[in-house]
């Protein structure tokens, strides 16, 4: 039998039918609805006269534009509300089941998926969300789509698809003590590009991708997309079945016994073809901080601010001048010596129970630094934020400085009231670090939570590695 | 969707790589519920000189006369010549939205991010992706010369110079078939409800967890 990348398996399991060019219609298990890119799609039914095809496969949650302070008393600014109240409308119209802002389910659209058993391995998943790729890391295949195809997936199930190419990052050996799926993430795209995956379906495999946890995982898949990716994928292993078992909406009983034995087929065969392979070596990747205005301008913490002289090409050479400027760097400055104002720990990258933990280890005992003005911890969801009370996190990030909020994508791109103020520089958890993206003016630097809770105490980026906890 | 099949029209250039979909529609004008008037906040952050938000009059706005798009000469655009992998980051289809209100409907590249390509092809926006080495000349040619247009022809697959130069540029069958037909996607799904009701019913007994919650 040929042998099949999980990719392939995946594809070829949805595939309704198949045109002779290779155009396909892709049945989709699983649609995840926000407020922002979901209103138009419902518009859209609305106007044909169409209804869902299939309503239970279609789970909805408010969460870009949810205040993350108190919020007992509802969403004060009037457009935000208005998006929120417009997907409470939809999904009772249609009947869709959705977490509503104030159910302590609540929170962001990828953290809540896998935490409650809504994904599933060997599901397509869809969600006009680019990060709609974190879910990969349950060995599905789950793409971020536009809202002309969330009204289609809704109207039909399906969706018009041509199969993207294999690819396989290879992360080979172990990673060093401190080093973190997000700086692995990080030094995958510093590697590939921001371009480096556009046409492609990853794959992560290698030592250091099995030796990461599921949360992990969804921080690497998470981040396909800062590669240009179609979509990010992880096999099946321990511990994903381990994950799933016993979440609220993972298959119970005979049932479970049946999914397991189904899902443990669910990684690429010995020999299977990949269009293009890239190997990192795990142990060479050290603590990474973006200095620049797209995930691919990264560096390592050891590093300095590159110098756009050095660029030959001139396009890039443009680039990193303006990125430069925005970011107010001078070239050929230690990554040591940039001084953050601002803390932002959460996102659906980095704000699961954790990311929490990693960075309340860093921050125990310890204040925010005179220079950092203010720091946010914003959990992934409502059973995140709860579970961190529960192991008392909460009480360690308000002893240090950090507020303590609600769950929502907050500051990663500041549709609620969180955002940057123009100049204001920011070590963030998040996955963009582009021109305005946390505010317009704000100045993003990426890096993992153990990273920008160094930065917090400390004042400025330093290697997390050399502090003692 | 409006067909797309030729256009003879002015050409501005946008010359930055990696030109987020952040960047062509800031994140407060995605509060709209609606498809349309996204134009007048088209790289708004570029743009404008004072901050943007939803509902402000743009008319009274102070423009950047430095960015591109605000220049006299480039006044009326109606094909965009940009750089590598433009309208990466968000899926946000607000971008394509913004750019076809502005009167934008080709945009050419040497690379494109595939969720924004495809968006573009949903709201009869032609993404063309020309060799680098085309689209570096097209820079220069626009830049030396006022009123600049390009002529571009989805049936024939090729875009023509004013001095007659002819690049030819690869296209998917079907997203043509439904640019040049203005075609509905979900009407030519729902051809195949059949098909799709029996995958279904192979899909309930062969996983049928997945139908279970």
């Amino acid at each position: 039998m040929h042998a099949k990348t999980l990719y392939d398996k995946l594809w070829k399991r949805h595939v309704v039918r198949c045109d002779d060019d290779g155009t396909c219609l892709l049945y989709i298990d699983r649609q995840l609805v926000h407020e922002v890119t979901s209103p138009q799609a419902f518009e859209g039914l609305r106007l044909t006269g169409r209804r869902p095809w299939r309503s239970a496969a279609n789970v909805a949650v408010p969460d870009h534009n949810v205040p993350t302070t108190d919020r007992s008393g509802g969403i004060a600014e009037p457009l935000s509300r208005l998006q929120v109240e417009t997907l409470d409308a939809n999904c009772a119209e249609f009947g869709i089941n959705e977490f509503v802002m104030n159910d302590v389910r609540q929170g962001i659209v990828h953290i809540i998926g896998p935490e409650q058993g809504l994904t599933l391995p060997g599901m397509t998943i869809v969600c006009g969300d680019s990060h709609t790729s974190t879910h990969g890391a349950l060995g599905t295949l789950a793409f971020g789509i536009g809202t002309s195809e969330v009204e289609h997936v809704l109207a039909t199930q399906c969706l018009i698809q041509k199969k993207a190419r294999n690819m396989l990052v290879s992360v080979d050996g172990q990673a060093g003590r401190g080093v973190t799926a997000k700086d692995i993430m990080l030094a995958i795209i510093g590697e590939i590009g921001t371009a480096g995956g556009t046409g492609y379906v990853i794959e992560y495999g290698g030592d250091a991708i099995q030796a990461l946890s599921v949360e992990g995982r969804m921080t690497v898949c998470n981040m396909s997309i800062e590669a240009g990716a179609k979509a990010g994928m992880i096999a099946v292993d321990d511990k994903t079945i381990a994950y799933v078992k016993g979440r609220p909406f993972a298959p119970k009983g005979d049932l479970w016994a049946q999914a397991e034995a189904d899902w443990r087929t669910l990684h690429s065969d010995p020999g299977a073809h990949y269009d293009r392979i890239v190997h990192l070596d795990a142990a060479a990747i050290q603590p990474q901080v973006t200095w620049g205005t797209s995930p691919e301008m990264v560096t390592t913490i050891d590093g300095r601010v590159p110098d756009p002289a050095d660029e030959p090409d001139p396009v890039k050479r443009e680039g990193m001048k303006a990125a430069l400027e925005y970011m107010g760097l001078a070239a050929n400055t230690p990554i040591v010596e940039i001084y953050p104002d601002t803390v932002f720990l959460g996102s659906c990258t980095n704000a699961r129970i954790e990311d929490l933990r990693a960075a309340a280890a860093i921050v125990k005992g310890h204040k925010l630094a005179g220079n950092i003005k203010r720091a946010l911890v914003v959990p992934g969801s409502g059973l995140v934020k709860k579970q961190a009370e529960e192991e008392g996190l909460d009480t360690i990030f308000k002893a240090c400085g950090f507020e303590w909020r609600e769950a929502g994508c907050s500051m990663c791109l500041g549709m609620n009231e969180d955002r940057l103020s123009p100049k204001e520089r920011c070590a963030s958890t998040s996955n963009r670090n582009f021109e305005g993206r946390q505010g317009q003016g704000g100045r993003t630097h990426l890096v993992s939570p153990a990273m920008a809770a160094a930065a917090a105490i400390t004042g400025h980026f330093i290697d997390v590695r050399t502090l003692e906890v | 969707m409006q067909a797309f099949r030729h256009l003879n029209g002015l050409v501005a250039p946008l010359d930055r790589s990696n030109v987020d979909t952040d960047a062509i529609i800031p994140k407060q004008f995605l509060k709209s519920i609606k498809r349309t008037g996204f134009g007048p906040n088209l790289f708004d952050e570029w743009r404008y000189r004072d901050h943007g938000e939803l509902g402000m009059d743009c008319s009274k706005r102070p423009l950047n006369p430095d960015f591109v798009l605000n220049q006299p000469r480039y006044q009326g655009v109606q094909i965009l010549l940009a750089r590598d992998n433009f309208g990466c980051g968000s899926s946000r289809e607000h971008a394509p939205w913004a750019i076809l209100d502005f009167g934008i409907r080709v945009v050419i590249a040497p690379s494109f991010a595939d969720i924004f390509a495809n968006n573009c092809c949903k709201n009869g926006i032609l993404p063309v992706v020309l060799s680098s080495a085309e689209v570096s000349r097209l820079f220069v040619e626009v830049d030396a010369t006022p009123g600049y247009c390009l002529d571009v022809d989805l049936e024939k697959q090729r875009v023509t110079t004013p001095g007659g130069d002819v690049f030819t540029f690869a296209i998917d069958d079907f997203r043509k078939k439904c640019l040049l037909e203005g075609l509905d996607e979900i009407s030519l799904t729902m051809q195949f409800v059949a098909e799709i009701k029996d995958f279904e019913a192979r899909r309930m007994l062969a996983e049928p967890w997945l139908f279970s919650g």
